[in-house]
């Protein structure tokens, strides 16, 4: 072997660094990552999640929050879904998700135990595209994606948490897929900012590996978390006690910070649930005012629960039956339908038990649906 | 270790060795192995134990090199100026404190001046004083069993709450919040073994003449500070005292060891830290299979990551011309458990086989009345256990090192029984089918005891294993 000398090792040591440099460079222009998101052993090597990944806690949940879209969907069981079936497609926040409930028993579980055939004889297969943020554009931005999987039917459960013009942008998901999301404000002409500073935009050294090395890190870590949502069926924490939803609420008569005097007729988000049912063109889409814990508690006169007042919320459900009536949407309100008891730790978080009960109540208003079909 | 402070030892390495050949270059070792001391020991909730507890290591390291050493430590002017140099830095890591600067070295707040003063002019006294008291026996065999008495301690939960506590009421802290953690004493395991080698040495006449500079170097070597390996004094100070200059080769062979080390511990085995042996984990999964999986993927876990931090601090070794010993050479393809622990943490088994294993089946063979293979059994057993419970007594470390001595006695008396009787019909040792056999035997069998190192309680393992085997 030849003897090697001090500029051999400087030569090994620049051209590591060159290559390095291109690398990222090469990483930053052509952003691989909606294919490297695409890379999944779910569906293949383990079988494909049952929601969409979310965890507070990676390590107790072998599940983590991730905003790559293409790596979400890629882990979700739609990927394996049969050609033969009637897809109904669940979508909506923490509820539908399923919060402090197990895999099998989230509402889209429970509809799915139903066992329901269309007419034409195909099996009726639920799936859940619920997701932990209160947002009805993060929901639309599901759905823009969820379209791809071809539903024949879609539930979108909605509340007002989520229907604010407000609170739009906050959801992490939305913020970290800025351009999506500005191309749904624009295409749809939604009454949001596009140049809004919640969203994110990565400078270029961001999108570096260097830059994108904890989302590349997720990455991996998703996929290893893969072979344990195999050997356990876990995909979320569940602690043996929580702190459970208020029933004694404050004397407090504001909704989001305002008052009912300043609340304005148009601060709801309608227009980002026209912009769900132009997304879904000629698949029926059936909005559902989601069920809520009302409290009988202190305060109980003022307010519903921790989230609304009473005079925001009764008309957000006048308005939001106008809105029904005036677009000649499919509605179903079905706030009031749970008893207290089956709420866990918020005003909106239900036990599997509460996921049973409203999988009962929708089968009348699902039925004509999957009957209709020849 | 983070990534950032591996960087910068890395490059404090290339720094030294790149000044082979100089007087810079140890004074630049001794100085950076001091500060990293520091540098890496965490704070813990026990008020100023991030600056005492190095302190204290370096104060007994002091202490054994005055005890150690066969004439006055004060003699050559290299030690006193190393001495002086010690204790200003350690006064100087107070002045943050004094002077109200923002800045220091330590992860908190230091104590206060006056105090540091104390414990750097009782260590003069003793420095002072050592010389001149007791035999060197006695002196030497103090220092050995405070430092195995420390060593107790903190390995000991019980114990090292108690002094948890008794620290926090020097600080004014409840004694009653006291926990082990308090006492997270960075590189201890390793410090305090390098140190009682040199006392051991010091007294067979094994170990070399060193300089003050040279031995804390030795002792706090900042690649070796936090897991070894456990190099031995003589062979670090010849490298140390090498005068011919750093080769390219040493460089590139280097920072591919940092490189491999650094993928081996944190991408690979931070992958398989997220299945391997948890608690919470098992009582999810069903299947044997799946908990045969979860093994696996422990056993892996822990050879790369420990694998991977030698190969780290081998690589940063190189680069400051220091070719530190090897730790490990593929444990896991080893044909019986014998060739396995002389494969495994090589360096900690070699110094249990030094200070424990030869001394003791040495003295047992004076005797005449324990048989062999009695020789054999206490020594291995007596070895093994001492290793488990190196890790921390418990009673889990202690069926671990159980489980290995069992183990290593089979196998000596397997082989003793084929070496004595004509068993033909078996294939032959070094036939591929005998080794592959072999490799899945000893792999399988370590495996097995790391339930026993990895879960908290004897119970939860034992179950553990009856469910791998399907009872």
């Amino acid at each position: 072997m030849a003897a090697i000398d001090w500029r051999f090792v400087r030569n090994v040591l620049l051209k590591a660094l060159l290559l390095f440099a291109v690398l990222n460079l090469l990483f930053a222009l052509g952003n691989p990552l909606p294919w490297i998101g695409r890379i999944s052993g779910y569906n293949i090597l383990f079988p494909g999640r049952l929601r969409l990944p979310y965890g507070d806690d990676p390590a107790q949940s072998y599940n983590l929050t991730l905003t790559q879209m293409d790596a979400m969907f890629a882990s979700h069981e739609i990927g394996a879904a049969s050609d033969d079936e009637f897809r109904v497609f669940l979508l909506g926040d923490s509820a539908i998700w399923g919060f402090l409930q197990p895999a099998e028993g989230t509402l889209t579980e429970q509809l799915n135990r139903l066992g329901l055939t269309a007419a034409d004889g195909r099996p009726v297969r639920f799936y859940n595209f619920g997701y932990p943020t209160m947002s009805w554009l993060k929901d639309v931005l599901l759905l823009e994606r969820a379209m791809g999987f071809e539903p024949d039917l879609i539930l979108w459960f909605v509340t007002l948490e989520s229907g604010t013009e407000i609170k739009q942008l906050d959801a992490p998901l939305l913020q970290y897929n800025a351009t999506a999301a500005r191309a749904l404000i624009e295409r749809y002409e939604l009454d949001q900012d596009s140049a809004d500073e919640r969203l994110i935009d990565l400078t270029f050294w961001e999108q570096t590996i260097v830059g994108q090395r904890k989302l590349l890190a997720d990455l991996i870590r998703h996929q290893v978390y893969g072979a344990l949502w195999e050997a356990t069926g876990v995909d979320q924490y569940l602690p043996d006690s929580y702190t459970e939803r208020m029933e004694d609420l404050p004397a407090d008569n504001t909704f989001q910070d305002l008052g009912p005097e300043d609340w304005r007729d148009d601060g709801y988000a309608f227009d980002v649930l026209s912009a769900g049912f132009a997304i879904a063109g000629e698949i029926p889409v059936v909005l559902i005012n989601e069920p809520m814990f009302i409290s009988t508690g202190e305060n109980s006169d003022i307010r519903y629960n921790f989230y609304y007042p009473r005079w925001v919320y009764d008309d957000y459900r006048s308005a939001l039956n106008d809105q029904c009536m005036d677009e000649g949407w499919s509605c179903v309100d079905i706030w009031d339908l749970l008893p207290g008891e089956v709420f866990t730790d918020s005003a909106i978080h239900y036990t599997p038990e509460g996921a049973r009960m409203i999988a009962e109540d929708l089968l009348p208003w699902i039925e004509p649906y999957i009957q209709s079909v020849r | 270790m983070t990534l950032f402070q591996l960087a910068v030892m890395a490059s404090a390495a290339f720094l030294f060795g790149r000044l082979m050949g100089t007087e810079y270059r140890r004074w630049g070792l001794f100085g950076a192995s001091v500060v990293i001391l520091f540098w890496l020991q965490p704070a813990t909730p026990l008020r100023y134990a991030d600056f005492w507890l190095p302190v204290l290591l370096l104060l007994i390291a002091v202490l054994c090199w005055v005890v150690a050493r066969k004439e006055a430590p004060w003699k050559r002017g290299e030690d006193r100026l190393t001495l002086a140099v010690l204790f200003a830095f350690i006064a100087a890591l107070g002045l943050p404190r004094l002077l109200h600067i923002s800045w220091q070295l330590t992860a908190s707040r230091p104590p206060a001046m006056t105090s540091i003063l104390a414990a750097l002019t009782i260590t003069a006294l003793l420095v002072l004083l050592l010389p001149r008291l007791g035999s060197a026996r006695a002196k030497n065999t103090a220092l050995t069993f405070l430092l195995l008495g420390t060593f107790l301690t903190l390995k000991t939960e019980f114990l090292a709450t108690i002094a948890a506590g008794l620290a926090r009421r020097l600080t004014g802290q409840s004694f009653n919040l006291a926990a082990p953690a308090d006492l997270n004493w960075i590189g201890f395991s390793y410090i305090s073994f390098r140190l009682l080698h040199t006392l051991r040495d010091s007294l067979s006449g094994r170990l070399p003449d060193m300089s003050l500079r040279d031995t804390v170097t030795y002792i706090f070597f900042f690649p070796a500070v936090l897991a070894g390996p456990i190099d031995r004094a003589e062979r670090f100070l010849g490298d140390l005292q090498r005068s011919e200059v750093l080769k390219p080769e040493e460089v590139l062979e280097g920072g591919r060891r940092i490189a491999l080390g650094v993928f081996k511990k944190y991408i690979l085995a931070s992958l398989l830290g997220l299945i391997s042996l948890q608690p919470q984990l098992l009582g999810q999964v069903d299947s044997a299979l799946w908990l045969w999986l979860l093994v696996y993927a422990y056993a892996f876990q822990l050879f790369l990551d420990f694998s991977g931090y030698t190969d780290v601090a081998v690589g940063m070794g190189m680069l400051t011309g220091i070719q530190m010993p090897e730790n490990f050479n593929q444990p896991y393809r080893q044909v019986n458990l014998t060739a396995f622990w002389n494969s495994w943490h090589i360096t900690l088994s070699q110094w249990f086989r030094a200070y424990f294993f030869n001394p003791v089946t040495r003295s047992l063979r004076r005797k005449r009345s324990v048989p062999a293979w009695g020789i054999i059994l206490i020594g291995q057993a007596g070895t093994m256990i001492l290793i488990g419970l190196w890790h921390g007594v418990s009673w889990n470390f202690l069926i671990w090192g159980g489980w290995h001595a069992f183990g290593l006695f089979v196998h000596n008396r397997w082989t003793a029984f084929r070496r004595s009787h004509n068993l033909d019909f078996l294939p032959k040792p070094e036939s591929a089918m005998s080794r592959l056999f072999g490799i899945l035997l000893t792999f399988h069998f370590v495996s097995m005891g790391w339930l026993w190192f990895a879960l908290e309680s004897p119970q939860l393992a034992w179950e553990t294993l009856l469910r791998m085997v399907g009872m």
